[in-house]
């Protein structure tokens, strides 16, 4: 099946589901310099068990080692020769593998990643990836905020699935093998739970006709996936401290429950995130940056499917942890009780708006935008209907986002040399 | 998308206006960089260009600290502010229609600060904060460190100060050094985007051609520490950095070595990712890159790894920067030229990292190069042009910093320069 549909400005947006089911998506711009492709798979940390903890993103690194045709030498080869800018990633509900390239690449660079989506997964490549899999483990326990955001998430969602850790801990990696990842991969990489995602200068029919060749014949079945919405009830003024004494700063994470993926609400609850705790000219940055009080204070709006958060990180001097909870408490019951003012909203507005323009110009940016709409909510947006989105937020709008969902007491972790409790 | 030309303005009071004209793109971006880094901070003032920066943005002309932020989020502006060595570096890009008024107020936020002495506490402290926060920044401050033992004082320095002295730096102190090194002299602004290049100089023109400003002052410089160093870090990983001399980017040659160090490091069939991370997994990062002043340059490496493969890291790092004295394959130059030049097509998309590209040429060479003149550039590399290089350049003198809680063996590593008195196990 083809959907057309015309939007502004020559930009056109196509579709079409393989039979078996493999989907894609593409905003085709004639007049762009580059292409941007990127296979999006429903798959992430959600989807792990306990014993598979890590599997998600170790098997992202082990789609680059090596199919049934190239070695894993071919496939960085490859990429380089075609002067791609490529990386995956993986988060809590997708696996993202990506590249940039000039448009008269855009079939070799499908070739590629649709070849990787099919991997040998040797137990060799295994073996020497799991190691740069516990380095990677490392580096971040050398970094702010020191397993903090893991453990954070963990508290908040309990034994929800939203809770587990995209790396793994070095022990659930170290114990995974490789028929584990193989199982894993087969149950979901079938062809019903990946999304071609392009933006940019597009040979839509062409890419349409090789992708029917590389991709058409893969199998597919069922996929579950529970999302229906978890209520969260954290405790209050129960802050778990993470010793690390190495560290010179104090770093506290909150967590609050917020809009879904696919919640009307979520536009309001962006620009009440914003208008709250963005990095620059929001209530935290006046109240907490700007004086020093805090080396960071943001709070963001964090989608899933099926529910949402807001999450709030803080940084300072290990002695001041306690004030400036006491503060931030102080400023979200504010939020709370007065909203916010039509100036704050129509400034917030200005600027989330400014920052898709800037950033709708590369194909690389609209290529994640649109294959993550694709696969949240099942939809397009032009930029202009993005803009419309949250021009079209009022204050009564955040009003009922702040009734719906309290800031705090929120669900609270710190890392850092502070040990006391308070 | 043409590659497009780019015009310069240079203006009587010693500034310079660069514009690239990208008609095709919604959007316009500004940098301005001015001769105010951290190279300038009295000696005994480390953090003063730092702190001067911080209250430079509370509040300018008629406008207070929060009505300029306000005024700039109106706008739309997606911006930053940085203190480099160099320079005091303020950027912003933005919807086009709205660069005109921007301008406006960074003319005002550069020649009419307010730094008013009621919020030196704040500023103080924000910097205090930023100081305290890079001290958990392991792999940051490893690279400052292998900086500090390439380059000679002042140009080595980072911006951030320490803690005694950010609390000892006074308002006078700040707008003391604002005076001195705010000034047109050798400022760059550097427009891209979809503008019209003509309206673009009346208005800077207008806004900024009657600043004025004393003449910056000649530096004294001392010649970095000697020999390998390590810094004691409990930590999971051992941060590994080392770093040799090489040509800066105004040298003939800067392209063969830059290419040279392509081959090792960019990409994912780069001698480094190959060898330390896809064979032998020792690492998650790992990377070497030019680093250049206007008239020094040098090549920095880095790999991050645990403890117990720290010393096999590094031995392959040495031994892989040792090889490419030997030279490269023209497989691997091909490689790297269809990656640099997609590269240059697609800055061809963004306003911000043109206006960013044509300032530090302007900056480092005295001209800024379009995207067709570097195209050009990467079509004349040849492999013989960089293994002719090689043959008279081989890596060699290099200094090894290490962050972490164990030293590593640095006695086989090549450390002939004259300078350097202190090889052997750290």
């Amino acid at each position: 099946m083809n959907h057309h549909s015309t939007v502004p400005s020559g930009i056109e947006f196509k579709r079409h589901m393989l039979s078996n089911g493999l989907e894609f998506v593409a905003e085709c711009n004639p007049d762009a310099v580059s292409t941007g492709l990127a296979f999006f798979v429903r798959t992430g940390a959600r989807d792990e068990s306990v014993e598979l903890s890590g599997v998600s993103h170790f098997l992202e690194h082990m789609c680059f080692k090596g199919t049934p045709t190239r070695s894993a030498e071919d496939v960085n080869r490859e990429l380089d020769e075609m002067g791609s800018q490529s990386n995956a990633f993986t988060s809590q509900e997708q696996t993202v593998y990506f590249c940039s390239v000039l448009p008269e690449y855009q079939i070799s660079a499908l070739n590629l990643l649709s070849d990787i989506m099919r991997p040998t997964l040797r137990q060799s490549d295994f073996d020497t990836e799991k190691q740069v899999i516990l380095e990677e483990i490392a580096k971040y326990d050398d970094q702010p905020p020191y397993g903090g955001h893991d453990a954070a998430l963990a508290k908040h969602f309990k034994s929800h699935p939203l809770g587990n850790s995209v790396l793994g801990t070095a022990a659930s990696v170290s114990a995974l093998t490789q028929p584990q990842m193989l199982e894993y991969f087969h149950r979901q990489y079938s062809a019903n739970n990946l999304t071609l995602a392009m933006a940019g200068n597009i040979d839509f029919d062409r890419v349409l006709e090789q992708l029917e060749a590389v991709c058409g014949e893969w199998l597919n079945h069922e996929i579950e996936r529970d999302i229906k919405r978890v209520s969260f009830t954290p405790g209050t003024d129960d802050i778990t401290n993470i010793q690390k004494d190495s560290a010179h700063q104090q770093y506290i994470i909150q967590i609050a429950d917020g809009p879904s993926a696919t919640d009307a609400d979520r536009s309001a609850g962006q620009l009440m995130s914003t208008i709250f705790g963005d990095d620059n000219n929001s209530r935290l940055f006046w109240d907490l940056i700007d004086t020093g009080k805090a080396e960071y204070a943001v709070l963001e709006s964090q989608e899933y499917q099926g529910t949402g958060i807001f999450l709030g990180y803080l940084c300072c001097p290990p002695e001041k942890q306690h004030e400036l909870l006491q503060r931030y408490y102080q400023l979200t019951a504010d939020l709370h009780e007065n909203g916010v003012t039509q100036q704050e909203l129509d400034t917030a507005q200005a600027k989330v708006c400014s920052h898709i323009v800037l950033r709708g110009e590369r194909p690389a940016n609209r290529m994640f935008n649109v294959g993550s709409n694709w696969i949240q909510r099942g939809t397009y947006e032009t930029t202009r209907q993005a803009i419309e989105r949250i021009e079209s937020v009022t204050r009564e709008d955040i009003q009922k986002v702040l009734d719906k969902y309290p800031l705090s007491p929120a669900t609270t972790v710190a890392t850092g040399p502070k040990t006391e409790q308070h | 998308m043409p590659a497009s030309a780019i015009d310069t303005y240079p203006f009587d009071n010693g500034m310079t206006l660069l514009v690239e004209q990208m008609p095709w793109l919604e959007s316009a971006a500004v940098t301005f960089l001015v001769p105010a880094g951290c190279q300038r901070d009295p000696d005994t003032q480390p953090g003063l260009a730092k702190l001067t920066a911080e209250m430079l943005q509370r509040g300018c002309g008629d406008l207070q600290s929060r009505e300029l932020e306000q005024a700039m989020d109106q706008l739309g502006l997606a911006r930053n502010t940085a203190v480099t060595n160099y320079h005091t570096r303020l950027s912003a890009a933005m919807p086009a229609t709205r660069l005109p008024a921007a301008l406006t107020i960074y003319a005002d936020l550069l020649q009419k600060p307010l730094l008013p002495a009621t919020q030196i506490d704040d500023g103080r402290m924000v910097c205090i904060q930023e100081l305290l926060a890079m001290q958990d920044d392991l792999s940051q401050k490893l690279m400052e460190q292998l900086r500090i033992r390439q380059y000679p004082d002042p140009y080595s320095r980072s911006s951030h100060g320490t803690l005694e002295t950010l609390q000892e730096i006074s308002i006078d102190d700040v707008q003391q050094f604002y005076i001195q090194n705010f000034t047109p002299q050798e400022t760059i602004i550097s427009i891209a985007g979809n503008v019209n290049s003509q309206q673009i100089f009346q208005t800077v023109n207008d806004l900024f051609g009657n600043w004025t400003g004393t003449e910056t002052t000649q530096i004294k410089t001392t010649p970095p520490p000697c020999g390998h160093h390590h810094i004691e870090q409990e930590s999971s990983q051992t941060q590994i950095g080392i770093v040799f001399p090489s040509v800066p980017y105004s040298h003939p040659d800067y392209f063969q070595s830059r290419g040279a160090v392509g081959v090792l490091s960019d990409g994912m069939s780069s001698r480094l990712f190959s060898e330390v991370r896809e064979k032998r997994g020792l690492c998650y990062t790992v990377f070497a890159m030019c680093h250049t002043l206007r008239e020094q340059g040098c090549v920095l490496t880095y790999a991050g790894t645990t403890t117990e493969r720290a010393q096999e890291t590094l031995d392959v790092l040495i031994s892989e920067l040792i090889r490419l004295g030997d030279g490269i394959l023209p497989a691997e130059l091909d490689r790297l030229k269809a990656k640099i030049k997609s590269g240059l097509i697609m800055q061809q998309e963004s306003s911000n990292s043109r206006a960013s590209s044509i300032a530090a040429d302007w900056h480092l060479l005295g001209k800024a190069r379009t995207t067709g003149e570097l195209s050009q550039i990467l079509d004349n590399l040849s492999c013989d042009s960089i293994n002719h290089y090689l043959s008279h350049n081989r890596p060699a003198n290099f200094r090894v910093v290490t962050l972490g809680s164990d030293t590593l063996d640095t006695s086989g590593v090549n450390t002939t320069d004259h300078t350097s008195t202190n090889s052997g196990a750290l």
